[in-house]
């Protein structure tokens, strides 16, 4: 196949030497020369992760109160978070464990980048289920743990579904996107010049030593968790979707929440990560690896994604209508021109009608006007939680508990402050880890290099290697 | 102390001092302290206890001065102990008889409202009053019980209660009172300048003890005054029968009912009996006979009008215009038929046939909102029907009445203004600086009167302007008696000591007398012994009194010879302009004539109608919105002659155009912090020539808006069939109705199985007039803290028991419906699955309970339940601080803190007693063993609770009926709690205005 422009997912000339040079500069230079930039994001982040620290010691001290929830709307921005956050975080997953699986080659320059927001995300979104709690400090109720009541949480409960989902999801996360980095690390333990250093990523390194015994069962073992992350990506929003799919409030009853709620997180993931890579790239003048042919094959994604949830959008209407249920009926007349209108409307500006858009190549391949598309899909995404989960809520089936919601300070500080602890874990990421695999690039650099000479001997490959690249087209 | 050099020094206030700071408790005394310390003679004092530190005294700096200060302070505290005997306490080894702990008491007293008393129980456990509910043998309560009776407990124990004699505003105690009071009845001679305000007081006690003081002071001229007083009825009874009769009416007898502005299910003194009568024949499943009808003329929306089959809502001067119109078409002679625009004109026809034909069993009666003309022809109406003597009934009046009526207020306050008042004793009068007409400025004037006596339960406006003012004593503090609206007389017996020290009024009136040591147990037996008594002893009868809370056979006789009507009094009133704007005042429906502002549990409770908590507004139908351009919210001021006041504009459905609805009891500025900043004063437009309504008025926009916080913001039910009603044609010919829609359940989950009982309740939407006694009842009995104006507009009301108020029909005539929501205890309850940790479950007696220890808050369960009923402590809001409060808690139900969910448990505590008590005794539960507190509150008994399984039992056998509904039950809930559902009689000759 003729490699082009188009198609390229590592610019030419690069060595070994090279794009492991070019990645570990980042996390591997000195203090003193951190990059201004980075110091004033950072700092940017940090003040605004206060903001949560702020209200989260507000909400301790004197309860949920704080914010805006009453008592038809219980769950309101608080839960729109949670749900919003951990959209986000199937990003990364999905990225790594099913392209993967799929043997998508350009993956390998953003899974590592998009695991990391994945787990950043996820941590996020694991802070609202225990922040929204009446009474926080009991959290562990909801664990199955020995106790001398013998008492267990109810299973019959989404919410201890969301538990075990959340959890599993949360760990095997963690472990992926370790194991990921094990070879990086040992790479750093040998690039360090700091002493220190050096022992503290020869520690997290587990003593990788490059054998080929390591790779082999590396390489099944990485496989082996990328098929048990597949599962994982579709079952937790499956899961949060059933949330309210279980509930009976207007607006929550419906069958087609799980593979919606999964549509939509992988939209909002992948238009997390593009917020993120877009700059990133720029800054630290990382184009060579993360491509234009990168920032394509997401908005792709994204396209189809989107066209996914719009079809969301449109069911439930239907099935408002079709199903003869006034009080559905009701809610979808509600949304259309009730209190919440202008929500509802911008969430299909921004999610249904801005992101056909992407049908353009040449918007898929205008890196400023993606970001901006991807930022109005996080908008969208984080409306339609709201108009799903709040809005339901104001009105049900007793006309005489009808309540508004209106947010809080605190609900605003709550939120931003979730931004602010993401930005920075993300800052910390990119200066103190490879935001780029470094393994993995030195293997594209082979490839590309091999496939353009086209000398590419089946006998010089290391055979553990083949996982990775033997199906290349 | 001999050794004290500065002993020698005569000190002569020093025993006053001691004993002040004796009378004194808890942190008031230290307060006080604080405020005594400045003075002189607490520097003598400290001479006197602490010689040596005394000694320091003179020598030292003020830096040092205060710290020795701050140590005799503390000192100073023990030195309220050494007066007192030093006596040995002892534990219960012998506990007295008929206390257990755990166990209630109950014992019968009278609640007191304007006067008048209502049979109360009050359930007392280890001593401490927990419980208000109506005396079943009392015929002013039947049982049954307000908004008012249920927060008086509260009141009671209310920490802002007064504490402390004041003269001038600065504490004294009781014995500087009737020091000066000896000097005080020295001056008074003959009682020349001596004059006496009350209330209406119909105590026996104490009206023998006004007349003993009567004669003491012969020259002392007596006034009553109340600002929701039968004013208005008792001119026109002097006019139109020469003398002043009482009504009591008897509505089981009525068949047609047509009330002309008068609310009685709220206003009336018998409202709660009057309900109760009109409530059993007011439905369709009645055995009583045949269903009643109630028609309704009236100027503001009110909890009767809501309940009416047929109702003309107009401007309050046109009531009497209909009225004419209907007494001239009822021939009645001396009327003569209005000349204008008769409103209702379709009406008439059918209102006259229907009365007519009813006759004597037909019922008129009107409001004291309205001018005595319309009540002179109401008399004359229902002398016309025969209904005299069977559906009204006239007696003596019972209050207390020295003087003849045409002696207002007014006549006093000239006289004080004149100069002809130097003592003024207000005793048993609610508040005169504030309640009084506007045009008296009755506070200005008492200045000018040298000695004024108030006595009250809260340091409010009169108690700051008097020069003395002596702290009352609630009437669960004290004895006493009172008569009923129909003249039964009844006890007060007290159930606790005084908590704040107070003097009981009896007390005060014996102190004038003299007789300053008397205590009211005395003064009360004393005089019941004076009077000629039955067979046997004065004893038996005395406790037979008190244990059944009535004296039998004290009610009234039906007044022999009523005169006919004198034609005079039907001479119409002066009337306005009919496009003029008007103000109608109305009593409060949660604090009454402001009496009980600082009541939180009744300051939240929303209003019935406007669903309006923690204030009032200025209330206007949606019309008259439209044409003054004005939204819920936005504040106006109301312009009538020379009398302005600033108020917040609320939009109420039913409200008659071009009228502006004020209810009366808002806007105080002191007397308690609860009612701080709430409403607006409608008494500043209350003149003595306009007591009922003002017309001609005008409203300015301010441009300004004022938070509403209301309970229930939504009117319409939406097309959902929650609440369903039908006429009663419509319900002869298919009884049916209210199943018309329901689909049958499918269900793929077993159903529970119940081996002894299942819990259920039924509630009848016929009986239930939407008065909110329930609402109170379920916070009193349990624990329900009270949440501010700030969290209920935030939705977050803690009731468990709300009453939904929906309208239905044409917005500008519409008819209003009630449902009490409690918890469904749903079969297939949906917050029992969705909850994590399993805090509320299924018992195995079908209720669907909560285990607060369990609830970590996720509310889950309150977003899934259809019902709404699930109530959420976003905050902690009970104050556990507020040590008074503490003692009124129920016992038997837990506090709940922050972050936990609660809802109605059926009152489980009550049926876990129930079944205690059964096992001890070896049989089952026994059909209304088990009783809610919302159901012991009813008046009209609406709400009845049972064993579903036994097939005796009542609840089942309501549950049996075809009127029964479940409320949303097509989500396959299978409530616990179902409904019965409304029928109105309505009169098929009317066509509504729809």
């Amino acid at each position: 196949m003729e490699v082009t422009d188009e198609t390229r997912v590592l610019e030419p000339g690069h060595t070994y030497n090279s794009a492991t040079q070019k990645i570990l500069d980042i996390p591997l230079s000195r203090l003193r020369s951190t990059p201004i930039g980075w110091l004033i994001g950072f700092l940017i982040a940090f003040l605004i992760m206060n903001l949560l620290l702020i209200a989260v010691g507000n909400l301790f001290v004197r309860g949920v109160g704080i914010w805006g929830n009453n008592m038809p709307v219980g769950w309101a921005w608080d839960i729109t978070n949670f749900v919003w956050w951990i959209g986000i975080g199937h990003a990364g997953t999905l990225i790594s464990a099913i392209l993967l699986l799929m043997r998508q080659q350009w993956r390998t320059s953003i899974n590592r980048f998009a695991e990391a927001m994945t787990l950043f995300a996820v941590a996020n979104a694991a802070l609202f289920p225990i922040l929204h709690l009446g009474r926080p400090w009991l959290f562990f109720y909801l664990m199955p743990y020995p106790n001398s009541l013998h008492l267990w949480p109810q299973f019959r409960s989404p919410l201890v579904w969301d538990v075990f989902a959340i959890t599993a999801y949360l760990l095997g996360s963690i472990m992926f996107w370790y194991m990921g980095l094990v070879p990086d690390l040992a790479t750093m333990r040998d690039r360090a010049t700091n002493k220190w250093l050096k022992r503290i990523y020869a520690i997290f390194s587990f003593g990788w030593r490059n054998s080929a015994r390591h790779w082999r069962h590396y390489q099944s073992l990485y496989l082996l968790m990328a098929a048990l992350a597949t599962p994982l990506v579709v079952s937790v929003h499956s899961i949060v979707g059933m949330d309210f799919a279980y509930g009976l409030v207007p607006g929550w009853h419906s069958t087609i929440f799980p593979p919606y709620f999964v549509a939509g997180a992988v939209f909002s993931g992948f238009a997390m990560v593009l917020t993120l890579l877009i700059p990133l790239r720029k800054f630290y003048r990382l184009t060579d690896f993360i491509t234009n042919r990168h920032l394509d094959n997401m908005a792709k994604v994204m396209l189809a994604m989107g066209l996914i949830v719009a079809y969301g959008y449109t069911l439930e209407v239907f099935n408002a209508f079709y199903s003869g249920d006034m009080f559905e009926a009701f809610n979808a007349v509600d949304r259309f021109t009730g209190f919440y209108s202008p929500l509802y409307w911008g969430l299909i500006l921004s999610n249904v009608l801005i992101p056909q858009l992407l049908w353009f190549k040449a918007v898929r391949r205008n890196p400023l006007i993606l970001f901006f598309v991807s930022i109005v899909i996080n908008i969208g995404m984080w409306l339609e939680r709201f108009i799903i989960i709040g809005a339901s809520l104001t009105k049900d089936y007793m006309p005489s508990s009808w309540n508004l919601f209106t947010p809080t300070q605190w609900d605003v500080m709550t939120f931003v402050g979730t931004i602010g602890l993401f930005l920075t874990m993300i800052f910390l990421f990119i200066r103190v880890l490879p935001a780029i695999s470094v393994f993995e690039m030195r293997e594209l650099v082979h490839h590309t290099t091999h496939r353009d000479h086209k000398t590419l001997p089946a006998a010089s490959q290391p055979q553990a290697k083949r996982g990775t690249h033997g199906a290349k087209r | 102390m001999t050794d004290d050099p500065h002993n020698s020094t005569p000190l002569s206030d020093l025993p006053s001092l001691r004993q002040q700071l004796a009378s004194k408790k808890g942190k008031t005394y230290w307060r006080s302290l604080t405020e005594l310390a400045n003075s002189d003679a607490f520097e003598e004092l400290v001479r006197q206890e602490f010689p040596r530190q005394a000694n320091l005294l003179d020598s030292l700096n003020r830096r040092d001065f205060l710290k020795v200060l701050g140590a005799s302070l503390a000192m100073a505290g023990l030195t309220a102990c050494a007066p007192q005997d030093s006596n040995k306490i002892m534990p219960y080894v012998r506990p007295p008889e008929e206390v257990t702990p755990a166990q209630s008491q109950y014992f019968a007293s009278s609640h007191i409202l304007d006067g008048y008393a209502r049979g109360v129980l009050v359930e007392t456990t280890m001593g401490r009053p927990i419980k208000i509910d109506g005396n079943p043998r009392h015929p002013a309560s039947l049982g049954g019980s307000d908004v008012f009776m249920q927060a008086s407990l509260l009141e009671l124990y209310d920490p802002e209660r007064a504490q402390q004699v004041l003269n001038q505003s600065l504490p004294k105690t009781w014995a500087d009172f009737l020091a000066a009071l000896g000097d005080l009845r020295a001056s008074l001679g003959q009682g020349e300048n001596l004059r006496f305000l009350t209330g209406p007081v119909t105590s026996p006690t104490l009206q023998s003890q006004f007349l003993a003081l009567g004669e003491q002071y012969p020259q002392a001229r007596w006034y009553s005054f109340a600002p929701l007083e039968r004013a208005n009825f008792n001119a026109a009874a002097n006019q139109a029968f020469g003398q002043i009769y009482e009504p009591v009416y008897q509505f089981s007898n009525a068949d047609v009912v047509l009330s002309l502005d008068n609310d009685f299910m709220l206003t009336e003194p018998g409202h709660l009996r009057y309900s109760r009568e009109f409530a059993q024949r007011h439905q369709p499943i009645s055995n009583e006979g045949t269903m009643n009808r109630l028609y309704v003329v009236e100027s503001s929306l009110t909890l009767t009008g809501s309940n009416a089959d047929h109702r003309l809502a107009v401007e309050p001067a046109l009531v009497e215009v209909f009225t004419a119109a209907l007494a001239a078409r009822m021939g009645i002679a001396g009327v003569t038929a209005p000349s204008g625009e008769v409103p209702g004109q379709s009406w008439l026809d059918p209102l006259v046939a229907d009365l007519q034909r009813a006759g004597g069993s037909a019922l008129v009666l009107a409001g004291d909102r309205q001018p005595p003309a319309v009540h002179a022809m109401v008399f004359a109406i229902n002398q016309a029907l025969g209904a005299v003597g069977s559906t009204v009934n006239f007696i003596d009046p019972l209050a207390f009445t020295p003087l003849a009526p045409e002696t207002s207020l007014a006549q006093l306050v000239s006289e004080m203004n004149g100069g002809q008042v130097n003592t003024l004793i207000m005793l048993e009068c609610n508040n005169p600086v504030y309640t009084a007409p506007a045009d008296l400025d009755f506070g200005t004037a008492l200045q000018k009167v040298n000695q004024s006596i108030y006595q009250g339960l809260f340091v409010d406006e009169t108690a700051v302007a008097a020069t003395w003012f002596i702290p009352g004593t609630h009437y669960l503090e004290m004895w006493g008696d009172a008569r009923a609206f129909d003249g039964t007389t009844s006890l007060i017996q007290p159930v606790i000591q005084p908590l704040y020290a107070g003097k009981s009024p009896y007390e005060l009136a014996a102190a004038l007398l003299g007789q300053t040591d008397a205590n009211g147990y005395d003064l009360v037996r004393q005089y019941w012994q004076t009077q000629p008594a039955g067979t046997g002893s004065f004893d038996a009868a005395w406790r037979d009194a008190l244990s059944n809370g009535v004296l039998p056979g004290t009610a009234a006789q039906a007044a022999a010879g009523v005169a006919e009507v004198n034609t005079a009094a039907f001479t119409p009133t002066s009337q306005a302009a009919a496009s003029d704007l008007s103000v109608v005042f109305e009593a409060d429906p949660t604090i009454w004539d402001g009496r009980y502002s600082n009541n939180a549990w009744l300051q939240e409770t929303p209003k019935p109608l406007t669903k309006l908590t923690w204030d009032n507004a200025a209330e206007i139908s949606p019309e008259t919105a439209r044409q003054l351009e004005l939204i819920t919210g936005d504040v106006i001021e109301i312009v009538a002659g020379a009398r302005t006041v600033e108020a917040a504009v609320l939009i109420v459905p039913g409200q008659p155009n071009r009228v502006i609805n004020a209810s009366l009891g808002y806007g105080r500025r002191t007397g308690g912090s609860v009612m701080s900043g709430l409403g607006f004063n409608a008494y500043a437009l209350r003149e003595s020539a306009t007591p009922g309504f003002v017309t001609g008025v005008e409203i300015r926009k301010t441009g300004r808006t004022y938070p509403l916080a209301t309970a229930n913001d939504h009117w319409t039910m939406e097309n959902r069939d929650l609440v369903r009603s039908a006429t009663v044609e419509e319900y002869e010919a298919n009884p049916n109705f209210a199943h018309e829609e329901e689909i049958p359940e499918a269900n793929l989950l077993g159903e529970w199985e119940y081996p002894s009982v299942a819990w259920g309740m039924v509630i009848n939407l016929n009986t239930c007039i939407g008065c909110n006694a329930c609402v109170v009842a379920c916070q009193a009995e349990n624990n329900i803290p009270t949440v501010g104006k700030d969290q209920v507009a935030r939705g977050r009301e803690m009731h468990w028991l709300r009453i939904d108020r929906y309208y239905t029909g044409p917005i500008e005539s519409p008819e209003v419906v009630y449902a009490p929501i409690p918890c469904m205890h749903c079969e297939k309850a949906p917050c029992e699955p969705v909850c994590p940790v399993e805090a509320t479950s299924h018992s195995a007696e079908g209720i669907n309970e909560m285990t607060y220890n369990r609830c970590v808050g996720t509310r889950y369960c309150a977003n899934n339940c259809p019902y709404k009923v699930r109530r959420f402590n976003f905050y902690k809001y009970i104050d556990e601080s507020i040590l008074s409060l503490r003692p009124m808690r129920n016992p038997d139900v837990t506090v709940r803190s922050r972050g936990v969910m609660e809802k109605c448990t059926y009152c489980v505590q009550r049926v876990n007693h129930a079944r205690i008590q059964a096992e001890v005794e070896g049989r089952p539960i026994r059909d209304g063993e088990v009783t809610t507190a919302c159901q012991d509150a009813c008046p009209t008994r609406a709400i009845v609770f049972g064993n579903i399984q036994d097939q005796d039992s009542q609840v089942r056998k309501l549950k049996d009926l075809p009127l029964n509904y479940g409320m949303l039950a097509e989500l396959g809930t299978q409530p616990r709690t179902t409904y019965l559902a409304k029928v109105r009689n309505t009169n098929p000759l009317i066509e509504d205005q729809a």
